[in-house]
């Protein structure tokens, strides 16, 4: 009886172990409900990029960091999507007072990539986003692999570095 | 024996099987799931600072202020559930001192099943623009106005989104109790037709309605008016002076209901906007407790294609402060259900953000006007690399109001306060601005940018509330942002800023220099010299002198100087932050 007790036990033990053993660095993107340039509905489930890496990037047209990054990677875009396919989604957070300016900005700017609304914050939280620009990579599987708070000139050879790096199946970090 | 061995099975061997299953099917559930957060820490050290006038007395012997949160989210497939830790010990400058104290203000559990989704615990909301609903938190503001109860969004059909919710509001750290707060309902439902009809799929007009309802309970308090009058009276002879006081209690509603209605239609290049509000009597200490309807209304229109886009957006708003308690007003804003968006443009450089908008509930009317243009490439004026032309124009104005007085109170109170006509506009200006603004890259190593405001800024109604025009500031203001990169990794950048005005405290001069070595480093020197000061023991330089490390999404940085309130931007992150003199260290990370 001893015997089946303990066994139990370590029944329980063994498993207990196996179970906690697997661990992923990275995170699968949220989905969330937000909304295209336009402001019709939009889940983040659907940003894909048919199995190539994407970029993310968090900004707010009151952010000035965040305009001359998104001025600076556009300079770039067409070149970084030829090059490796990549694709960006740029996730504005500007709230109701400006979120109806991001579309007439982005095309006065002539801005190449995709643009999302997301005016009450909620895929910035589930992203886990303080301040913006804030940057990830999500890889083909849809999993963010690497992220980057802030914008210093110079930072968009970063992002494409870690595309490429992806590309080639390398480990990022 | 053989009993004794049915009864070890029964309550050993039982529990320990079913235990086992229960901790597998949690392991399973945990290790196939993901923790996620990111965490922030505000820490500053305060110095005594004559030329500001901040003492240890002044600063209450608070020498040291911290403000920090850690938010943990954990997902696994269609559930997830979080909590965030807050702490303020004490709180930093600027932050109510009901703040201080640490605890978990927002938690939440969280399930996806088909088109369902429900939330129970804390949560965040909004209903179109926000005009009868929006709850939201911005940290570095302090502003967190979450609801706590459950909701619910169903999609029942393509195109078709249902929102419905209850709970109460944050009110720093204070349980709810009946008295201290009413109770959130609301519906909402978005109808996206092109989704919804498969004969407009294809159609290039994209219509989006909308309609939502929102209501609120409160166990309300008892107000009450005393009226004394005199009254002489002959009793046997005698003149008698009798004192006739009559009480009177303002009858407050326990619901107040609002709704709203709006509309977003797109074609080609066009994009309409449309919401309409309005909100039942609902005496209150913001509006003076007059029992007028409130009614709000907000619209924009654009037209953009590629280097090209216009914006116009308009507004009117009378009596629509909307919050789940009527005597609260004042600073910091608690408890509001409704966003009522400031119409002017958020501006990114420090003195012209010195004479910031914020929306007057009881009755405003703005307008603003954008245009956006980029002159192309290899043109004469657009140069090798284009040039951006920017050109903003917003307002806001009082709207018409014939006051009326109650016979009881005295004053507004108690009655419908004033008569004003729909879209009526008044003569009173609150807030002007016109900018323009120029950005060129000149060559791969040096481009700049030039921004010219003029603005006009009403003191006693955005400050005081003080509805008149004896107290308004005219500012100029002018910025060149210049930025040289000396390779791929190293670049330098200059800020130079003026503000002139006869007003107020007259004028300033900035100059900031900023080193940065991507991706980690930036190193930034910062100037804003009151040198108009018309006394002359404010003219301050507002000195500051920061560094910051980033690695990935790790970030330090340092900072030591003064500051003045208003938003922040350094090193490539901005934010609001209060006034101050001394060391501020801030940590970002997010995981």
């Amino acid at each position: 009886m001893k015997k089946l007790i303990g066994f139990a036990i370590a029944m329980i033990f063994a498993t207990t172990i196996v179970a906690q053993t697997e661990s992923k660095a990275t995170f699968k993107l949220p989905a969330v409900d937000i909304q295209n340039v336009n402001g019709a509905p939009f889940n983040t489930k659907d940003i894909k990029n048919g199995g190539k890496p994407v970029i993310i990037t968090f900004w707010a047209t009151w952010c000035k960091p965040c305009i001359k990054e998104h001025d600076a990677i556009n300079e770039v875009y067409n070149d970084w999507a030829k090059e490796t396919g990549v694709k960006m989604y740029s996730i504005s957070i500007d709230n109701a007072r400006s979120s109806k300016q991001v579309l007439p900005l982005v095309n006065g700017k002539g801005w190449d990539f995709e643009v999302l609304l997301d005016p009450n914050g909620d895929f910035k939280r589930a992203m886990n986003v303080n301040v913006p620009p804030h940057t990830f990579i999500v890889n083909g599987n849809g999993e963010v692999v690497w992220q980057h708070v802030g914008y210093l000139d110079g930072d968009e050879a970063e992002y494409i570095k870690v595309v490429k790096k992806l590309l080639k199946g390398e480990t990022i970090n | 024996m053989k009993k004794n061995k049915v009864i070890v099975f029964q309550c050993i061997i039982i529990p320990l099987l079913f235990l086992k299953t229960t901790i597998l099917f949690s392991q399973d559930f945990l290790s196939s799931g993901k923790v996620t957060g990111n965490t922030q820490i505000d820490a500053q050290y305060y110095s005594e600072d004559s030329k500001l006038g901040i003492t240890d007395s002044s600063l209450n012997y608070k020498k040291f202020g911290m403000n920090g949160f850690a938010n943990l989210i954990y997902t696994n497939g269609n559930f997830s559930a979080g909590a965030r830790i807050e702490g303020f010990l004490n709180p930093m400058l600027g932050f109510d001192s009901r703040f201080e104290g640490i605890g978990v203000p927002y938690w939440f559990a969280k399930y996806k099943a088909g088109d369902l989704e429900m939330t129970a615990g804390h949560f965040y909301e909004q209903f179109g623009s926000g005009l009868i609903l929006r709850s939201w938190e911005e940290w570095t503001l302090g502003y967190d106005n979450n609801i706590y109860g459950f909701n619910a969004h169903f999609s029942p059909y393509k195109g078709v989104m249902l929102k419905g919710l209850t709970g109460v509001q944050r009110y720093f750290w204070e349980p709810y109790e009946n008295s201290n707060r009413g109770i959130v309902r609301g519906v909402d439902g978005n109808f996206f037709l092109n989704e919804m009809f498969g004969a407009m799929n294809e159609s290039k007009t994209r219509i989006e309605l909308g309609g939502s309802f929102v209501s609120k309970y409160e166990k309300v308090p008892q107000i009450t008016y005393t009226n004394e009058m005199d009254s002489l009276a002959i009793n046997a002879g005698d003149t008698v002076l009798w004192k006739i006081k009559k009480t009177y209690q303002l009858n407050l509603p326990y619901n107040v209901g609002s709704w709203a209605a709006r509309a977003n239609v797109a074609l080609g290049g066009f994009n309409l906007y449309f919401e309409y509000a309005e909100k039942g009597n609902d005496p209150n200490a913001t509006n003076s407790y007059i029992f007028k309807k409130g009614k709000a209304m907000y619209s924009t229109l654009s037209y953009s294609q590629k280097g090209l886009g216009i914006f116009l957006a308009s507004k009117w708003i009378d009596n629509m402060s909307y919050k789940s308690k009527l005597s609260e007003s004042g600073n910091p804003p608690m408890l509001d259900i409704n966003y009522l968006p400031a119409i002017s443009k958020e501006h990114q450089y420090s003195l012209a953000t010195l004479y910031p908008y914020a929306t007057q509930p009881n009755g405003e009317f703005g307008f603003q006007g954008q245009i956006i243009y980029t002159i192309p490439k290899n043109s004469t004026l657009g140069g090798k690399y284009g040039t951006t032309v920017s050109f903003n124009y917003s307002m806001a104005r009082s709207i018409e109001k014939d006051t009326i007085i109650s016979a009881v109170t005295g004053t507004q109170a108690g009655s419908d306060g004033y008569e004003t006509k729909f879209f009526s506009v008044g003569d009173l200006t609150f807030y002007q601005d016109f900018n323009i603004l120029l950005e060129k890259k000149v060559s791969s190593a040096f481009k700049f940018k030039a921004a010219f405001y003029n603005q006009e800024y009403n003191k006693h109604v955005i400050e005081d509330e003080i509805f008149d025009d004896k107290d308004i500031v005219k500012a100029n203001i002018g910025v060149l942002d210049m930025t040289w990169k000396f390779d791929a990794r190293n670049s330098l950048r200059m800020e130079l800023q003026g503000l002139w005005t006869e007003e107020d405290d007259g004028d300033w001069a900035a100059l900031m220099l900023e080193y940065n070595v991507s991706p980690k480093w930036f190193f930034a020197v910062q100037d804003e010299y009151n040198y108009g000061n018309p006394t002359e023991d404010k003219q301050v330089h507002y000195y500051n002198l920061s560094f910051g490390y980033t690695q990935e999404s790790n970030r330090i940085s340092l900072r030591y100087g003064r500051q003045r309130d208003g938003l922040l931007c350094v090193g490539g992150v901005c934010r609001y932050v209060p006034a101050s003199t001394g060391l501020t260290l801030t940590i970002t990370s997010s995981f």
